[in-house]
């Protein structure tokens, strides 16, 4: 008699046949599709940091094509939104069962993706977020480093806050100052984890022998710095730093010069990270400083299609009539590692497999050296994290308008080449 | 701590927000329509003054000039064709429509302009200063100090002075009687909005210049706007002003004390406000 379970099982049993049939046969084992899943800002505040989505992802697709691989990428937006970002990362795993994630553009992208990949054992590749704010933000307890574990399936690289320390007072170190600094933290993840006075800024500055005057953390989108602005004047700055958003670096930069306050050295992250932004400040973003993951003359080439960094951001500006920006060449060799993470694993269906062959990436992408090997790096976040160089530039105005931005600090990486010294802001 | 330029410059912010409130107490004030989307009609307006400043190679004040009458035209067919469809007893469809449509503005912008931080160059004029005194004033918020007096001047002339004002007024307390006299309430509102839009260029103007924009900060800049409204009562525009100066300065004092303080004092000092005055400082009628 046929019951349902029996049929159940018999049918069950010849499904195992006929797949275990092909099995011997790795031609058809490796015409299966690997899927890899992709969640970036494309629309909202961060979109700009998704700028070149389309350009690599085409170059992704025409580069596997070429090689006979069967990669789907499907890409799905986090609209800026960390919620939604953990939602469509869920609908990859679940509906679209993806067998690698890759992921990128600031904690509030990579963190819930991380976090959702980490549950449901899916492997996983992070970028453009520091590593702490990476690492440490998705423990259950941030405050407790005892508790902090390690990830199974979450790999991360980028350069983490101790690297934009070291390249901010390594540029500060070139000018003559009175090493006084002000600082601008918002109350934001990245500005308290700045100002942090453990691992953020005051240690190190304090130690190198600088003063901080800082005023306190602000809210982003604050309309009057005025504040800040007596408090570093009473102070003698005669350098600022900080991580403030586009607009309220713009708002604080026009109010000090309004009130006639002027520094010799300025070195801001996230403000003037794009060139756009830079232009948003007219002519007196001249000399402005920040860190700089990746620029066309840093001297790495992509393993993907063998273009220099100078070939990969001419390439973009001709695709897409725009200026070259930082997350271009970090979107590249996310999908670097994810293709060579893919040819390297015996079967990239099986998560742990995937997983194992993240772990042993060795390779060189186009924004450096990628491989988890725990370089420079504190014990706990060893197996998970993976360093890229980071060093320090400012922008210069050009003659026809607009700005250029000039390596001025290597410390951190000599091999990437200065394009000039520090300059103080006239 | 130098007191009288944390003051001096709080009361300059005040005028930053009482222009950003001036179109939303307009609007509300005539027809009880809460517009959810005025942040981000403000931001349109910006992205207009930039197309026009970049694209004509026009000063900034001839281009906010140029973009004032679209913008009328806009805000009038705005109200016309869609908003004055929401009004009725129920308040929850203008809301919702308004609110939709801040999101759909948020999405075209990106969709033409792309996320880019954005800012209308001024030249020198962003830099400038004027010392007075023991303090130096930014020209650009004297500027805006200035034109948010100025529009309420003249918003007050309109509504009190002229044919279309007693038209204003009379819908607002009456929409059918006014009917029966012969005012065609949907024209009233949609030419309300026309003006309203008009406020919204010259907040544009200001917003653009002072710092950058891109096409999803329409909300943020709302909520002090609503704020100033309701400090100032429901349609009275010389409150909206002070409103928009009670928070301004409780930003800055705030911030004087601490950083931390600056957004929270303006919450704090509205909150007052509605404990002591539940209906605002200068309630115009009562509903």
């Amino acid at each position: 008699m046929i019951t349902r379970r029996k049929l159940l099982k018999t049918a069950a049993a010849s499904g195992l046949v006929a797949a275990a049939g092909p099995l011997p046969m790795p031609a058809i084992a490796q015409g299966r599709a690997v899927k890899i899943g992709y969640v970036s800002p494309q629309t909202g505040p961060l979109a700009a940091f998704a700028e070149a989505d389309a350009f690599t992802i085409d170059m992704f697709r025409e580069v596997t094509g070429k090689l006979g691989l069967d990669i789907e990428v499907i890409v799905k937006d986090s609209q800026s939104n960390p919620n939604r970002a953990a939602d469509v990362a869920r609908e990859l795993i679940v509906d679209d069962s993806i067998n690698l994630m890759v992921v990128a553009s600031t904690p509030e992208t990579t963190n819930p993706v991380t976090t959702t990949c980490e549950a449901e054992q899916v492997p996983c590749i992070s970028t453009m977020a520091p590593w702490q704010p990476w690492f440490i933000g998705q423990q259950a307890n941030p405050g407790a480093p005892d508790s902090w574990k390690p990830f199974a399936y979450a790999y991360h690289f980028f350069w983490g806050l101790e690297d934009v320390i070291a390249v901010f007072t390594n540029m500060w170190a070139q000018v003559e100052t009175n090493k006084k600094v002000g600082g601008l933290f918002p109350n934001d993840g990245d500005g308290n984890a700045w100002g942090d006075p453990n691992v953020g800024f005051p240690p190190v500055l304090t130690k190198q022998g600088y003063t901080l005057t800082d005023p306190g953390r602000y809210q982003n989108l604050t309309d009057d710095f005025s504040a800040q602005i007596n408090a570093f004047r009473q102070a003698n700055v005669e350098i600022i730093t900080g991580v403030m958003i586009p607009p309220d670096f713009t708002t604080f930069w026009n109010q000090a010069k309004q009130q006639g306050f002027t520094q010799k050295v300025a070195s801001m992250g996230k403000a003037i990270l794009f060139p756009q932004a830079v232009e948003a400040l007219g002519n007196s973003g001249n000399n402005l400083s920040s860190e700089v993951w990746w620029s066309p003359s840093h001297p790495f080439k992509s393993s993907m299609t063998g273009m220099s960094s100078a070939d990969l951001a001419a390439g973009f500006t001709v695709a897409t009539k725009r200026p070259w920006t930082q997350p271009i060449g970090f979107i590249h060799a996310l999908f670097e590692v994810a293709l060579d993470v893919v040819k390297r694993s015996n079967d990239p269906t099986d998560g742990a497999a995937v997983a194992a062959a993240i772990a042993a990436t060795k390779m060189d992408t186009i924004v450096g050296p990628v491989a988890w090997d725990g370089a420079n790096l504190p014990p706990f976040a060893q197996k998970n994290v993976s360093k890229t160089p980071l060093v320090g530039g400012q922008w210069r105005l050009k003659d026809g308008g607009g700005y250029d931005l000039v390596i001025t600090d290597n410390k951190t990486a000599p091999n990437i080449p200065t394009g000039g010294k520090m300059e103080p802001i006239a | 701590m130098n007191w009288l330029d944390t003051i001096l410059q709080g009361v300059l912010l005040g005028g930053l927000y009482a222009l950003f409130a001036a179109g939303l107490s307009l609007v509300f004030g005539i027809m009880r329509l809460v517009n959810l989307a005025h942040g981000d009609l403000i931001v349109v307006a910006a992205f207009l003054i930039l197309v026009l400043v970049t694209g004509l190679g026009l000063n900034p004040f001839l281009a906010a000039l140029v973009a004032l009458p679209v913008m009328f035209a806009a805000g009038w067919a705005l109200q016309y064709f869609i908003l004055n469809r929401t009004l009725g007893d129920d308040i929850l469809p203008p809301l919702l429509v308004t609110f939709g449509l801040s999101i759909v503005i948020q999405n075209a912008l990106l969709e033409g302009f792309s996320a880019d931080s954005r800012r209308v160059p001024a030249g020198s004029l962003e830099t400038m200063s004027l010392p007075l005194g023991p303090v130096t004033v930014g020209v650009m918020p004297l500027l805006t100090f200035l034109s948010a007096i100025a529009v309420i001047v003249v918003l007050n002339q309109i509504f009190y002075r002229t044919a279309l004002g007693r038209a204003f007024r009379a819908t607002s307390d009456d929409m059918v009687t006014a009917g029966l006299m012969g005012v065609e309430p949907k024209r009233i509102f949609a030419t309300a909005t026309g003006i309203a839009m008009v406020v919204v260029t010259i907040a544009a103007l200001y917003l653009g210049t002072r710092a950058n924009f891109d096409p999803t900060i329409g909300p943020a800049r709302l909520i002090y706007a609503f704020e100033a409204v309701i400090i100032g009562g429901l349609g009275s525009l010389w409150g909206t002003l002070l409103g928009g100066i009670i928070i301004g300065v409780a930003q800055t004092v705030g911030a004087a004390v601490n950083p931390e303080w600056q957004i929270l004092a303006g919450h704090l000092a509205f909150l007052i406000v509605l404990l002591v005055r539940p209906r605002g400082l200068f309630p115009r009628a009562i509903d």
